[in-house]
């Protein structure tokens, strides 16, 4: 039963995996409790960790991730799905799928040497002149900041939001269209109207999914996001998010107590990620269920 | 047609031309990322990126040899620790297992797949750095080796399950071992998916870098044996990218293209391995 052996050890590995992010952080936990999540001083020289600019920062880039990524990507996969000619949206699949192969630092590389200059020279002047009366648009432009790294890391989810909705929509039964326009809506009212709502927990799911990924996501944000530790309101400001500051500073951590915040983050980030990534399972295995389901019947 | 059934008609091919572009949109960010690449690296690629050694820190010039071997030691490693943990659970999995136990081992599989590579990579150093007080190619190599096994465990049992029960018992009532029917029937059957599924595991993890920043580290020179830290590929990008120098920059473009040019064809050979069919029709 050496294949046994094998399965076990994957268990094995990521119940270790738990048990040290667990372990690992002991000290911190019982040190700083809830207010590790509450307070915003992060200080390795008098060993006083508060984490509230990490979190929030990996909360306001993912944020603004997801404003830009949901509606395209779900755009993206209607066309996929509901008008591309199956050959065109295979073809169009294959390179959805080669984007999301596209490393992470490859990601970065071009959000620092082309996203920033253009986010510096014309989009947050010109948000600057229309919405600048807007708290999130104001201050200097450097580049760098919340909006670029939400904007990189949109670029980056949206090939996940297009691959698991167009598989969803596929999977809604074709009586559902036919219905829809027997009945005399028009194309999109029978797509927006009895499609998208019919596949809804699939999309929801691969919205999960993506919101997992653009959490835990670490090389493009820790270079374009600013790491600066701050907690502002303007999307321009620079900041900081979990991943960025565990790249930063594990290796370099000063004290055992520095050691172990960091790893509270990474309990933290894996904890946000396993239920979301939970979440979008169920949801995608249920919507599917119910198209397969409702297709036999 | 009244103004309402007008409105409709033009709202409809107003919105689905929409999706059409949202569909534009994404899918020409490829072309622009492989086009930016290609045109920044390949200004700044020569015979030198693949010979020589880093500069020292100033000067013009050098390459980034160590890393290219570094990558590959680091790759090398990681299959050799990720591959056969993968495969020979999926086959535990598609073959002998039932009820709870697979639901356990899957369950733990899609768990690992989620976990952000930043966490992979406090694993990785918390048990194979912090122990021997170095960095080491070795604890690089596990780190992604780690990241290999849910990868490759996950798509080898669906091949594996995708071969039809009549060839099974077809070699069974032949007189042939559970284990011989394994060896010698289902696992050639399946073949092609199992290479593609390893082979999309090792593209992902071929441009990891998170995990590398605290196994790996990076070194400006050569790395001798498997025990001292190394250079690799995705780490010298970041290190080069956020660095000042106007001919790191360069580099780092070169880098790029190299790293993304080796993922991107082994992702299209993958997927032609795939697309010339299995090797029996699925039941």
């Amino acid at each position: 039963m050496i294949t046994f052996l094998f399965a076990a050890s994957v268990v094995l590995v990521t119940l270790l995996l738990v048990l040290e992010l667990w372990q690992g952080s002991v000290l911190a936990r019982h040190k700083f409790g809830f207010n590790f999540f509450r307070t915003s001083v992060w200080d390795p020289i008098f060993d006083q960790f508060g984490a509230l600019p990490f979190i929030y920062g990996t909360l306001v880039t993912a944020g603004v991730s997801l404003l830009i990524a949901v509606p395209l990507g779900i755009g993206a996969a209607i066309f996929l799905a509901e008008l591309a000619p199956a050959r065109l949206s295979d073809a169009l699949e294959f390179f959805i799928d080669l984007l999301a192969a596209v490393p992470s630092v490859i990601y970065g590389l071009l959000g620092v040497f082309i996203v920033v200059p253009l986010m510096r020279d014309y989009l947050q002047p010109a948000l600057k002149n229309t919405l600048g009366f807007l708290p999130i648009f104001q201050g200097p432009a450097y580049g760098i900041g919340f909006l670029t790294a939400g904007i990189v890391l949109a670029i980056m989810v949206i090939p996940y939001i297009i691959s698991v909705s167009r598989e969803v929509l596929l999977s809604v039964p074709r009586d559902q269209r036919e219905a829809a326009l027997s009945l005399g809506s028009t194309r999109w009212e029978a797509t927006w109207r009895v499609v998208v709502p019919f596949a809804r927990g699939g999309i929801m799911g691969s919205i999960f999914l993506a919101l997992a990924r653009a959490l835990g996501e670490t090389m493009a944000v820790t270079m374009v996001i600013g790491n600066n530790p701050i907690v502002s309101a303007s999307l321009f400001s620079p900041g900081y998010s979990i991943a960025a500051v565990i790249a930063n500073e594990l290796t370099e951590a000063t004290s055992n107590l520095h050691y172990q915040s960091l790893i509270e983050l990474g309990l933290v980030l894996f904890i946000l990620t396993f239920v979301l990534n939970g979440l979008a399972r169920l949801l995608i295995v249920a919507t599917s269920q119910r198209g397969a389901g409702m297709g036999n019947a | 047609m009244n103004a309402r059934l007008r409105w409709r008609k033009f709202l409809s091919a107003f919105m689905l031309t929409m999706t059409g572009v949202c569909a534009l949109i994404s899918v020409s960010v490829l072309f622009f990322i492989l086009g930016y690449l290609v045109y920044h690296g390949g200004t700044s690629i020569s015979w030198n990126f693949f010979t020589k050694l880093p500069a020292p820190v100033g000067e013009i010039g050098g390459g980034m040899a160590n890393a290219i071997v570094g990558s590959g030691k680091l790759l090398l490693i990681a299959t050799l620790f990720g591959v056969p943990i993968g495969f020979f659970g999926a086959i535990y999995l598609a073959e002998f297992s039932g009820g709870t136990t697979a639901f356990i081992v899957r369950y733990a599989a899609d768990l690992l797949n989620g976990v952000p590579s930043i966490v992979i990579g406090i694993f990785a150093y918390a048990l194979a750095v912090l122990p021997f007080k170095h960095f080491s190619t070795l604890a690089g190599g596990f780190a992604l080796g780690l990241m290999m096994i849910p990868i490759t465990l996950r798509s080898t049992e669906e091949f594996l399950r995708g071969v039809p029960k009549a060839l099974r018992e077809a070699a069974m009532a032949l007189g042939a071992s559970k284990w011989k029917t394994i060896t010698s029937v289902i696992v050639p059957a399946a073949y092609r998916g199992i290479l593609t599924a390893i082979l999309l595991a090792f593209a992902r993890v071929a441009g990891e870098t998170a995990p590398l920043l605290f196994t790996a580290f990076g070194n400006r020179f050569w790395s001798n044996g498997w025990n001292q830290p190394t250079a690799s590929l995705p780490a010298m990008i970041y290190t080069y990218a956020i660095a000042p120098y106007d001919d790191w920059h360069r580099q780092a473009w070169a880098a790029g293209l190299v790293l993304l040019g080796l993922i991107l064809i082994i992702n299209i050979v993958a997927r032609a391995i795939l697309s010339r069919g299995i090797a029996v029709p699925r039941a």
